[in-house]
């Protein structure tokens, strides 16, 4: 076994180790929790921790390998919640839970994925701010739309309204209102298990660091760098932007249908699904080092974690979070500390900065 | 037809509101490159300085005004200075949006510690009542948002056009490095600029809450988002372009919030926004540079 690591090469050895790790995390989590050593918040937080890091994982990709910055993955994660959840209302009777909860995750990711591709067509074209702020207004966008959908089914089929539930015209006798506007989807069956959060995550983490080490990863990278180089090489940008958007989108969307399924009511509030929980995303990918996944993955981990662990301080808990968040951001980022902590063979403290995207002048 | 121009009234007044945030986001954005996201809490800050002077003390309003806008640029200066300064030159331009959100978040809490996440009634500050012109009835809080957006603007205006700190501005913003050749302070500059918006924020901030008299620590949030959308709407980086756009984003929001749907009306905002962008991908009034190879 030894061997066949040392035998590897260093982008292999080095996802390896990113494997492990979750893999590591998993069977110490689940030993603990076998000997009752895990709180009922902790485990509570357990779904929502792969929840978070997988959407972590997705956004670096738009933003570290792909090189733009979104505002708005809050909105497919809201999307895949919306499409799962729905999903498995209307087959919570005919179907078995494992091939639902499946098919629930598999239509949550291909929903977003549609959304992102529709999307990208439009905001792809924009660059910089200007791209950040649109996907911002799509992100809004969903989230307010969601709160206005009414979704009926009754003998004779789906209805649809954007005014009431009174609206969708149903059958009296066998009409069923699946999502009720601003109260959301109410019953969702609990399917996610921190098992299948895992599983996502993996799944995740195989397909992007794949895509990294390949062709079209490399080509997505070489239009980061420099996209008239890129373009003057024969790169197709728009295609490859797309590629990267779109797969960021499928990954958020089963994310989104994963949490889905951790709650008992699922409502489009600007605390789940706003900007400020797409920002939440933003500061997991560049704390944990942009273009890093292992980063992304241990920065969601913390600061997930981190609430939890200043519960004793009350309400001074939040101060400390976004004092602790400042205070890390300038010691890994600013020029002067990192070239001390650098100087005192410190640096391994330091979140690694992958592929880190270099001045082109 | 009294009703449609009494929305558009309405619509201009908010959007006053919102452009005088936006200028100091534009002004802030144009010299640091940087999405200033406590931009919306310093607004939240300044109308809870109000708040306290005038009816926690049962001071005088202007004390209120005044007050509130020393605290904020001191706070601007401060955030600054401490958050911003040594992130500069930092290899990615991200890490200096986090931190942002890092004030931001600690400004939000900050104050939901001091002053509990229950609104307040905030008492206007507008000295004078509704104003009868003919059929229509207008409100005096709209009328003193109107005309003090305009002053703003035509003082900015003239402040940076006339005035040396003001060139030296417009100077940083287009080469830092070049202007800093020519003997202009760079470091003071960007902290004026922040001081200014911080101030603009201020004033904004009690002008919000007097015509929306309900405060609590996230009143700044979502204002700090929508004049964002409308600095970027009329071209991040100019002052009149965000005048534009602040304006015309009120009157978009209040004009769909009454014809269209109360419930998409951010929606409907943000909709529009897209759509200029795609047809005008560096906003109404901002400059198309062309990339070099």
């Amino acid at each position: 076994m030894k061997s066949k690591i040392a035998a590897m090469s260093k982008t292999s050895r080095d996802n390896f180790k990113t494997y492990a790790m979750v893999l590591i995390v998993y069977v110490v989590v689940m030993i603990f929790q076998a000997a009752g050593l895990v709180s009922s918040q902790m485990s509570g937080l357990l779904v929502p921790l792969c929840v978070y890091a997988t959407m972590a994982v997705s956004l670096n990709l738009v933003v570290g390998i792909l090189g733009e910055l979104s505002l708005g993955h809050a909105g497919f994660m809201c999307v895949g919640a919306f499409a799962g959840a729905f999903f498995s209302k209307i087959t919570e009777n005919s179907m078995g839970t494992f091939p639902r909860f499946f098919l629930a995750i598999v239509i949550g990711g291909l929903v977003a994925g549609i959304f992102g591709f529709l999307i990208g067509i439009p905001v792809l074209r924009l660059n910089g701010d200007y791209l950040a702020i649109v996907t911002l207004a799509f992100g809004e966008i969903i989230k307010n739309i969601m709160n206005v959908l009414y979704v009926g089914q009754d003998a004779s089929g789906l209805h649809f309204s954007m005014t009431s539930a009174t609206d969708l015209n149903m059958d009296g006798a066998t009409g069923n209102l699946i999502i009720n506007g601003p109260q959301g989807i109410t019953g969702t069956p609990f399917d996610s298990t921190f098992t299948a959060g895992i599983i996502i995550l993996m799944i995740s983490l195989i397909v992007v660091l794949n895509l990294m080490n390949s062709r079209d990863g490399r080509a997505i990278m070489s239009i980061r760098d420099n996209h008239i180089a890129a373009e003057s090489v024969g790169i197709n940008i728009t295609k490859y932007k797309m590629t990267a958007f779109t797969i960021s989108a499928v990954i958020a969307g089963c994310a989104g249908s994963l949490y889905a399924h951790n709650l008992a009511s699922l409502i489009a509030t600007p605390a789940r699904f706003g900007y400020n929980m797409s920002i939440m995303f933003l500061v997991f990918v560049v704390l944990g080092g942009i273009g890093s996944m292992r980063g992304s993955i241990i920065a969601a981990t913390i600061l997930t974690l981190l609430p939890e662990i200043l519960r004793f301080m009350a309400g001074y808990r939040m101060l400390i979070y976004s004092i602790v968040l400042i205070v890390i951001m300038i010691v890994n980022w600013n020029p002067k500390s990192r070239a001390w902590l650098a100087e005192h063979n410190l640096s391994r403290f330091l979140f690694k900065k992958h592929h880190e995207k270099k001045e082109v002048k | 037809m009294v009703s449609f121009i009494t929305n558009l009234i309405n619509g201009i007044s908010l959007g006053s509101i919102y452009a005088i945030i936006a200028i100091g986001y534009t002004m802030v954005y144009g010299i640091s490159k940087m999405l200033n996201f406590a931009h919306g809490d310093i607004i939240m800050v300044g109308a809870f300085v109000a708040f306290i002077i005038i009816s926690g003390l049962n001071l005088p309003a202007a004390l209120g005004i005044i007050a509130a806008v020393i605290v904020c640029t001191a706070l601007g200066i401060a955030i600054e200075k401490i958050a911003y300064k040594p992130l500069r030159h930092a290899a990615s331009p991200l890490a200096v949006l986090i931190t942002a959100i890092g004030v931001s978040y600690f400004l939000e809490n900050a104050a939901l510690l001091l002053f509990g996440s229950d609104p307040k009634i905030f008492t206007s500050v507008v000295p004078f009542t509704n104003v009868t012109i003919g059929p229509f009835l207008i409100p005096g809080t709209t009328l003193i948002s109107i005309l003090v957006s305009l002053v703003l603007v035509i003082l900015l205006q003239f402040f940076i056009n006339k005035t040396k700190p003001g060139q030296a501005m417009l100077a940083c913003a287009q080469d830092r490095d070049a202007a800093s050749l020519m003997g202009i302070s760079v470091n003071n500059t960007i902290t004026l600029t922040f001081a200014i918006g911080s101030a603009l924020a201020a004033i904004a901030g009690v002008l919000l809450c007097s015509a929306y008299p309900s405060l609590s620590p996230y009143t700044g949030a979502m204002p700090g988002i929508k004049a964002f959308v409308a600095a970027v709407f009329g071209g991040i980086g100019s002052v009149p372009g965000a005048m534009i756009g602040g304006i015309l984003l009120g009157v978009i929001e209040i004009l769909g919030r009454t014809y269209i749907s109360s419930q998409l009306s951010d929606a409907i905002v943000f909709a529009v926004l897209i759509v200029v962008l795609l047809v005008k991908p560096t906003g109404l009034l901002g400059k198309n540079i062309q990339e070099k190879v």
